[in-house]
């Protein structure tokens, strides 16, 4: 799996899942209510300017906080293709896995705004094209990679019924 | 090789015996979900072609986070969680009984040893006794109704033993924001914590749950509380650390000299002396929430404030953790003390803690909570500032208009 788009970078640590998404928007399965107001405490403009494929960059600990499920689902309702952070926060990461919106943890990078990225998942690989630097992502756990291919948990535990499929 | 308290709960829940580091499939005892994330545990669920609640008899559902409902899609959630609940045969509690943190605790949902997955990350609050609970999100909660089980990765452990006697006033809340402005919000990230020494021996187990509450906000999966010295009405085993259990970090903090910390905007570990912001205006304070809205919190307040009157430009609201705590301080006349020094009283619950409704703060506004997060915009409005103290530094605070 490969994602190639525009990044919007935000180079601070601990983009907390109140910004992410606040609470005060998540009571709803309207996600379309999500995505009209994602990281609007941190950036009130991102909901506007984000467009289909663009991938989001971010330094440590992104998505700490609460266990809101919502805040990974906000950032794929908007059309980001792939989260690209220094290191995530537990629960968001496991999150993003179950629905099924790309994540990878690159520890070293020099992404800057306006650069054009390509992320191979499979590869654990960053590609910055404008600089021509490749960056080495953190390998994902097997199970984790599992309910990623398979689209997230919910398919696959559709169609396996158990965490433990022989 | 030794084993720390969380190598040894998740082995037995295991078929494998575990070490920090490896991945395992562990039977799940319990569950809990809240009005903000069982909406979408029972859309996954159904999604996941669910037919049967694993263990309904343990799957928790609470209306505690927008309690009573604030509009009709609220209140059209909160039905879907009732009839989820009868179809399924789960428990439900409904709006006015309690925090689900503290109902799992007073309705015995949870026991010391046991595993316990919550969609909210405050279920870290369990390790007050000795219980791996951790948070997840709606999806991975409904993957356990499903198979009763998850996966997990053993983390490795930080060793925390504090040491000595607190001055009077000064409490365990004052101790954990302390740690977390030492190790940082992401100091204690995809690792657990053991809570031990001779001041922990001493804590009431509502004590014990503030401590272990604040475990997620250095971004811990899990925090344990030394089980020695807690009392409950049954008999329970208690597991301790192997002695040669192995640490990622192993930190002494003596509490003997420890002063009222305050957390400022806009981040838990931001935390300074209280004397250090003082003077600072307050518009209002709230004392609730999963980390202080208990018995010994609203007794501590009502110390400050008997027979006074919170100072004109501040407004005060309570939330009591849970209906018990509530019909407790009516009982002992807390609740009497509290309300004539000028207190409202909100339906017991998370109250304005997550920003959702009653108590959402003005623009500019220093709020003085004693909850535990004061993220940019957490109380339901980003152009305001919230602080962070213990319930004695809430009522101190708006006493004089002033941290
Ligand atoms: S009281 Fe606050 S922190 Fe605790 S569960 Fe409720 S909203 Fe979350």
């Amino acid at each position: 799996m490969k994602y190639e788009g525009n990044t919007h970078v935000y180079a601070i640590d601990n983009i907390d899942t109140d910004r992410i998404i606040p609470g005060k928007y998540t009571k709803t399965l309207d996600t379309s209510i999500f995505a009209n107001h994602v990281l609007e405490d941190l950036d009130p403009e991102f909901a506007q300017n984000v467009q289909t494929g663009d991938i989001l960059v971010a330094d440590n600990n992104f998505g700490c906080g609460s266990s809101r499920e919502q805040a990974p689902i906000a950032i794929k309702s908007a059309g980001i293709s792939i989260i690209i952070a220094r290191s995530f926060a537990r629960i968001f990461f496991r999150n993003a896995v179950n629905v099924g919106m790309p994540v990878i943890e690159v520890p070293r990078h020099n992404i800057e705004p306006e650069d054009k990225i390509e992320a191979d998942l499979s590869q654990g690989k960053v590609h910055n094209i404008t600089k021509g630097e490749v960056y080495e992502g953190t390998k994902m756990p097997v199970v984790m990679l599992s309910i990623f291919n398979a689209g997230g948990l919910i398919s696959y535990l559709k169609k396996h019924k158990t965490y433990a499929p022989s | 090789m030794g084993k720390t308290i969380i190598e040894k709960i998740i082995a037995n829940h295991s078929e494998e015996s575990v070490n920090a580091g490896d991945i395992t499939i562990v039977d799940v005892d319990a569950t809990m979900a809240t009005d903000t994330t069982a909406p979408l545990a029972i859309k996954s669920f159904e999604e996941m072609g669910g037919e049967q609640v694993q263990n309904s008899d343990n799957t928790v559902l609470v209306i505690d986070h927008a309690s009573p409902p604030p509009n009709e899609q609220v209140a059209n959630l909160q039905a879907r969680m009732r009839s989820f609940s009868r179809e399924q045969n789960t428990h439900l509690y409904d709006i006015g009984e309690g925090i689900g943190h503290q109902i799992m605790i007073d309705h015995k949902h949870v026991r010391p040893g046991q595993i316990v997955f919550g969609a909210d990350s405050h279920t870290v609050t369990h390790g007050a006794l000795g219980a791996f609970a951790t948070g997840v999100g709606s999806t991975d909660l409904a993957g356990i109704w499903l198979t009763g089980q998850t996966w997990v990765k053993v983390p490795e452990t930080i060793k925390i033993e504090f040491e000595g006697k607190l001055q009077p006033g000064v409490t365990s809340k004052d101790i954990i924001l302390y740690l977390v402005g030492k190790l940082g919000i992401s100091g204690a990230t995809y690792q657990s914590i053991e809570y031990s020494g001779s001041a922990t021996n001493e804590m009431s187990l509502a004590s014990r749950m503030t401590l272990a509450n604040m475990s997620i906000e250095m971004g811990a999966k899990a925090g344990f509380v030394d089980t020695e010295g807690l009392v409950l009405k049954e008999p329970f085993e208690h597991i301790q650390p192997d002695e040669d259990a192995k640490y990622s970090e192993i930190h002494k903090v003596n509490v003997s000299e420890l002063q009222p910390q305050i957390s400022i905007p806009h981040s838990p570990d931001q935390v300074v002396n209280a004397s250090y912001v003082e003077n600072t205006p307050i518009q209002q304070g709230f004392i609730g929430s999963c980390t202080n809205g208990r018995l010994e919190d609203l007794q501590a307040a009502a110390k400050v404030l008997d027979g006074k009157k919170i100072h004109p430009n501040t407004r005060l609201l309570i939330a009591p953790a849970s209906k018990q705590v509530l019909h407790d301080a009516l009982e002992d006349g807390t609740f009497a003390i509290l309300t004539k020094a000028g207190a409202t009283f909100l339906t017991s619950g998370c109250g304005p803690c997550v920003g959702t409704h009653m108590g959402i703060p003005a623009d500019e506004e220093n709020i003085i909570s004693s909850s535990n997060r004061n993220f940019m915009g957490r109380m339901g409005n980003s152009k305001s500032n919230v602080y962070l103290g213990s319930p004695s530094v809430v009522a101190r605070s708006v006493l004089h208009g002033m941290l």
